[in-house]
């Protein structure tokens, strides 16, 4: 793999962890959210590298053009991004609700007020 | 009927019973008529059993396969057709008792007592003519499960906790061990059809046959083998008609018979005097019957010194057929007879003596003779069958195992014998000498016989210790045939 | 022709059933909708395994693109047993619902769950069916997301913690399998499992595919709590709705552990695996699950996280069956995925009924049950002692190829184990049928009566199920023959 690719690489793989640290390290459900956005963005990240072609255009028909960058990992990327998406909103609401009815949403406090229960 | 039929029935028919008293339980009279009812129709159908095969019929059903290759089966054999015919036969008697007993003692669940001991009979007759190791094997665990109720009847927390200890050893020896020998022999031999002769192949690797005669011997958890003995006295706090029926015959008795089944038709006579190995089952056997009895010496409560005779006497089945000669297979065959009547006979009087006098102790005895005449005579009776004296059945059982112990040579056999009847003689005989001729207890409140029924049932029982002295006939016949196909 | 189009009707039913749930906000109609479609999948799952059994393994074409580039779908026997069971549970389950659910969930939110529940049904035989490794974790994430949403609609608000928990480990699981799958298209440039399953040899050797094995391995062994990635399940299954814990401990883990046989069998090659030691390393974890979640379900105090944990040891007995490579291992995984489904099936609908009674499963309110409900205890006794493995119940048929799988390979100390822990199952089945039974009823339980009749059937339809397919396993067992062999052929 070529200088471009492997760069892409190793920041897909940097952002990972940056992202899987958070989901697992911060305590604010928020926070925990970003994280995991982070942690799937980065696999999208990984993905489109990964379809590059050198010197290939984007994937239209037309004339003259014989190289074209590999289309199947932008949709698949496209379904994991409505995916991710959904993911995000039911996280998000399920914090609401969490915050509406403990009246917190920093993990700690909320394991302290269930273990007081 | 035909024979076929009848090894059917033979479990159908208690099972069926089972769910009618379960339908009659709201009256008393009409639940007490059926259980009678299908013990006697069960005695009928395993007569008819034992007859057509002594005219020469071979029967063998097949039931269901269960999974590929094995099929849940039914088939009659001498050793089974004996244990059958015991405890069938003693299931007549013990519903007589049953019915005096708890209602004497104004027991609760008596429905549930009774349909769970219709179910526990439906599971011992299905043991006995189970046609392979399989289908023993789920009758034993059914035996396990339906006994349970009956151990913790009176649910209380001592109870709940001998059932614990109960279902714990048995189930945890049958899953851990008897299960595993039992797929263990299905992966190395290929079946598990019971085979005269046994079914493992000359080929088969001969350490691993004694593995599995371990996994075999401690895994069948109620042959009360030492060190797993320890539920059977906890099961005496069950009502005393279980502990006679289901702990003095119907689930020990499950044990020791599938110890011999086992040797015979799964490892074969011949087969397993050839591996060397093997003779650790004669001192595991010896010693606990030396051990249980001076164990037995010690307990003061009846039904406890009882219980560790009996754990002793299990081991002379166990011994016998360790011995591994035609003769001792044929003792230990006629000692599950001999041993099922005669200590029957014992927990009857021990239950007739709670039920009348309310006394547990063998020190509360003295002098009770008198008031309990037919109660006590049947107990020296049952005593003197233990110990193994004319004129009754259990020297005969005792003497073919003798003998088969003289022909095989077998010393540790000969002089656990020896001391052993000694040690019974020590912790029984006290027993009837305090009974008949110790002074009464100045303070003792006056009292008279048990009801009707257990008379009538305790009294049959000792007198059939006796006749079965003087015409052994069919089970001797069954156990003898036995040691023909052991040969 | 209807009837090529089958395995796609299979997912389609239930998922457009669902958007007309969550328009129609009448619980009752609702209902009748995921209980008519969830009954229509049943009869196309048996119609696909009865053609699949008789025909061999069907292949459907998505949109007709041909097979590496566009989506296939594939029923071969396995997946027609599964999809069997998915469907199977799913409409004895939703027969039980009404009454428990009325109970359990706020009167206006139980069209959404109807929804929920079709979307997860949807997403879970669309698992099942497709051969595609993608559409494999965008139907994954259909069930996932849809089973947060109702295990939040529990009563107690720990139920949104411990759907938040889910939802953080279920994604960043599918994650990483979707990690996992991008690596392995990178080597091979397919999605198609049968394609990646030629082409994952020659490169197997590489540094990428043993870490893609390890990404998506890990990432399934999330969604099916295998221990140690089990830490969501004992909550989610605590706190869901009763209904919701039933169908989630019968079905989804059981998908979870089909992926892990195609993932292992039909991509890696199975017995011809190269790379990473994946039979190892499940061989370990299985046989820690197995003591591990027993041990700590024998402490429990409330009856539903026991059942959650012994689900989680059972998971153990299923990924021990893989990691054995053979035909019988294998066999006795798939017949315990059916066996297991029976079992906690009919013991969770046991706890709905007790809690719609007693209001609570916690193990100590439910002294002097046995005499009070005696048709549910009942049940639960049987699926009790299906559980520890009885004979004449489906666990013992389980265990028995079990048993038999690890004594084929030699290792008889395996063997051992698994009898010594049922042996620990069978101490926490009876503390609460000694309590059921035995302890005597509380004041408040006098007031008890028996559960409704229609909440009874479907017990009693999984209760029997238990017994039937324990006595009578020879279907059950060569439907699993069968696919194990299938399973063992793909893989060369």
């Amino acid at each position: 793999m070529s200088f471009p690719g492997l760069i892409n690489s190793w920041a897909a793989m940097a952002l990972m962890m940056i992202g899987f640290y958070a989901v697992i390290a911060h305590g604010n459900l928020v926070k925990k959210v970003i994280g995991l956005n982070i942690f799937q963005a980065a696999v999208f990240i990984f993905y489109i590298s990964m379809a590059k072609v050198r010197g290939g255009t984007a994937p239209i028909l037309g004339d003259n053009l014989t190289l074209f960058s590999n289309p199947l990992p932008h949709v698949l990327i496209l379904t994991a991004i409505v995916v991710g998406v959904a993911t995000t909103a039911l996280g998000l609401s399920l914090v609401v609700r969490i915050r509406d009815t403990y009246g917190t949403i920093e993990d700690e406090e909320i394991r302290a007020i269930e273990a007081a229960e | 009927m035909t024979p076929e039929t009848a090894l059917v029935a033979a479990i159908a028919v208690p099972a069926a019973g089972a769910l009618l008293i379960g339908l009659a339980g709201k009256a008393p009279n009409l639940r007490e008529t059926i259980t009678l009812a299908t013990a006697v129709t069960l005695f009928a159908i395993v007569v008819s059993l034992v007859l057509s095969w002594l005219d020469g019929a071979r029967p063998d059903v097949t039931l269901l396969t269960m999974l590929p290759g094995l099929s849940l089966r039914l088939t009659a054999e001498p050793l089974g057709l004996l244990f059958a015919l015991v405890a069938s036969s003693l299931w007549i008697v013990n519903s007589i008792y049953s019915i005096g007993y708890m209602r004497g003692n104004a027991e609760r669940n008596q429905t549930r007592y009774y349909i769970f001991f219709a179910l526990a009979l439906a599971s011992t007759m299905g043991i006995a003519l189970g046609g392979n190791l399989l289908t023993l094997f789920v009758c034993y665990e059914l035996l396990t499960l339906s006994t349970y109720p009956l151990v913790t009847h009176h649910g209380t927390p001592e109870a709940l906790r001998a059932g614990r200890t109960y279902m714990g050893v048995l189930l945890a020896t049958s899953i851990g061990l008897l299960l595993l020998g039992m797929i263990w022999t299905w992966q190395v031999a290929g079946t598990l059809t019971f085979t005269p002769g046994g079914i493992f192949k000359d080929s088969v690797y001969q350490p691993l046959i004694g593995i599995l005669l371990a996994l075999y011997m401690f895994g069948i958890g109620k042959a009360a083998l030492m060190p797993l003995h320890r539920w059977l006295p906890a099961a005496m706090v069950a009502p005393t008609p279980v502990s006679a029926l289901l702990h003095a015959v119907a689930v020990v008795k499950a044990g020791v018979f599938t110890v011999v089944k086992v040797i015979v038709y799964i490892f074969g006579v011949e087969h397993l005097s050839t591996v060397i190995s093997f003779d650790w089952l004669s001192i595991v056997a010896g010693f606990t019957i030396v051990a249980a009895s001076v164990v037995a010496l010690r307990q003061d409560n009846l039904k406890r010194r009882l219980a560790y005779s009996t754990v002793s006497q299990l081991s002379y089945v166990v011994l016998a057929a360790a011995i591994l000669v035609p003769l001792s297979v044929a003792g230990a065959a006629l000692h599950i007879a001999a041993h099922a009547v005669g200590k029957i006979t014992l927990f009857f009087a021990a239950g007739s003596i709670y039920t009348a006098a309310h006394k547990t102790e063998i020190s509360q005895l003295d002098g009770i003779g008198k008031r309990m005449p037919w109660t006590m005579a049947a107990f020296g009776i049952g005593a003197l069958s233990i110990i193994g004296l004319p004129p009754t059945i259990g020297f005969a059982s005792k003497w073919l195992i003798l003998q088969g112990a003289f022909e095989a040579r077998h010393m540790l056999a000969i002089g656990v014998i020896i001391v052993s009847t000694l040690l019974n003689a020590a912790y029984f005989l006290p027993i009837v000498h305090a009974a008949f001729f110790r002074p009464e207890a100045a303070d003792a409140t006056p009292h008279g016989e048990a009801p009707w029924p257990m008379v009538l049932a305790l009294t049959a029982t000792a007198t059939a210790t006796v006749v079965l002295f003087f015409l052994p006939g069919v089970p001797l016949e069954l156990a003898q045939q036995l040691g023909d196909i052991a040969r | 022709m209807i009837v090529g189009q089958l395995p796609i009707l299979q997912v389609i039913v239930p998922l457009l059933a669902a958007p007309i749930c969550a328009i129609l906000p009448f619980r009752r109609l609702t209902w009748l909708i995921a209980l008519a479609a969830s009954l229509l999948a049943l009869a196309i799952a048996l119609t696909l395994l009865d053609q699949v059994l008789s025909d061999g393994p069907i292949s459907y074409l998505l949109g007709d693109w041909a097979a590496p580039w566009g989506i296939e779908y594939r029923v071969d026997p396995l997946a027609a047993f599964l999809l069997v069971i998915v469907s199977a549970l799913g409409s004895v389950i939703m027969l039980f619902a009404p009454t428990s659910v009325a109970r359990e969930i706020a009167d206006d939110r139980i069209f959404l769950f109807h929804a929920m529940y079709l979307l997860n049904l949807a997403g879970l035989l669309g698992m099942v069916v497709t051969g595609d490794v993608f559409n494999l974790f965008v139907f994954l994430e259909i069930s996932s997301l849809s089973s947060y949403v109702m295990i939040s609609l529990g009563q107690s608000r720990r139920a949104l913690t411990a759907a938040f928990q889910y939802l953080i480990m279920g994604t960043v699981g599918a994650t990483f399998y979707v990690i996992g799958v991008g690596m392995m298209y990178m080597m091979t440039g397919t999605l198609n499992m049968a394609d990646l399953g030629t082409r994952l040899p020659a490169v197997a050797e590489t540094r990428t595919i043993i870490a893609a094995m390890a990404f998506v391995v890990v990432g399934i062994g999330l969604k099916l709590a295998m221990v140690p990635l089990h830490f969501w399940l004992p909550n989610a299954y605590a706190y869901a709705p009763t209904v919701v814990s039933a169908f989630l401990a019968a079905t989804a883990t059981k998908v979870a552990v089909y992926v892990l046989l195609r993932l292992v069998f039909t991509v890696f090659g199975g017995p011809a695996m190269v790379g990473l030691p994946v039979d190892q390393v499940l061989l370990v974890l299985g046989i820690v699950a197995m003591f591990g979640a027993s041990a700590v379900a024998i402490f429990q105090t409330d009856a539903k996280r026991l059942l959650a944990y012994s689900s989680l040891a059972q998971i153990g007995y299923m990924v021990l069956g893989i990691s054995f490579l053979t035909a019988t291992g294998l066999t006795a995984t798939i017949i315990h995925l059916f066996n297991h489904a029976l079992m906690k099936g009919a013991l969770f609908l046991v706890l709905g009924c007790v809690f719609l009674r007693v209001g609570s499963v916690q193990i100590s309110q439910m002294a002097g049950l046995g005499r009070r409900m005696p048709w549910t205890m009942a049940a639960f006794v049987v699926g009790g002692l299906s559980l520890i493995g009885v004979p004449l119940t489906v666990g013992f048929v389980s265990k028995w190829y079990l048993i038999q799988a690890a004594l084929e390979k030699g290792w008889w100390l395996v063997a051992v184990l698994i009898l010594l822990s049922s042996l620990l199952a069978m101490i926490y089945v009876w503390r609460i049928i000694e309590v059921a039974y035995f302890r005597a009823p509380g004041d408040d339980v006098l007031q008890i009566r028996e559960a409704p009749v229609m909440m009874l059937i479907p017990v009693w339809i999984l209760a029997a199920g238990n017994v039937y397919f324990g006595i009578n396993a020879q279907q059950t067992i060569g439907a699993a023959q069968s696919a194990a062999a299938v399973l063992l052929g793909s893989g060369g």
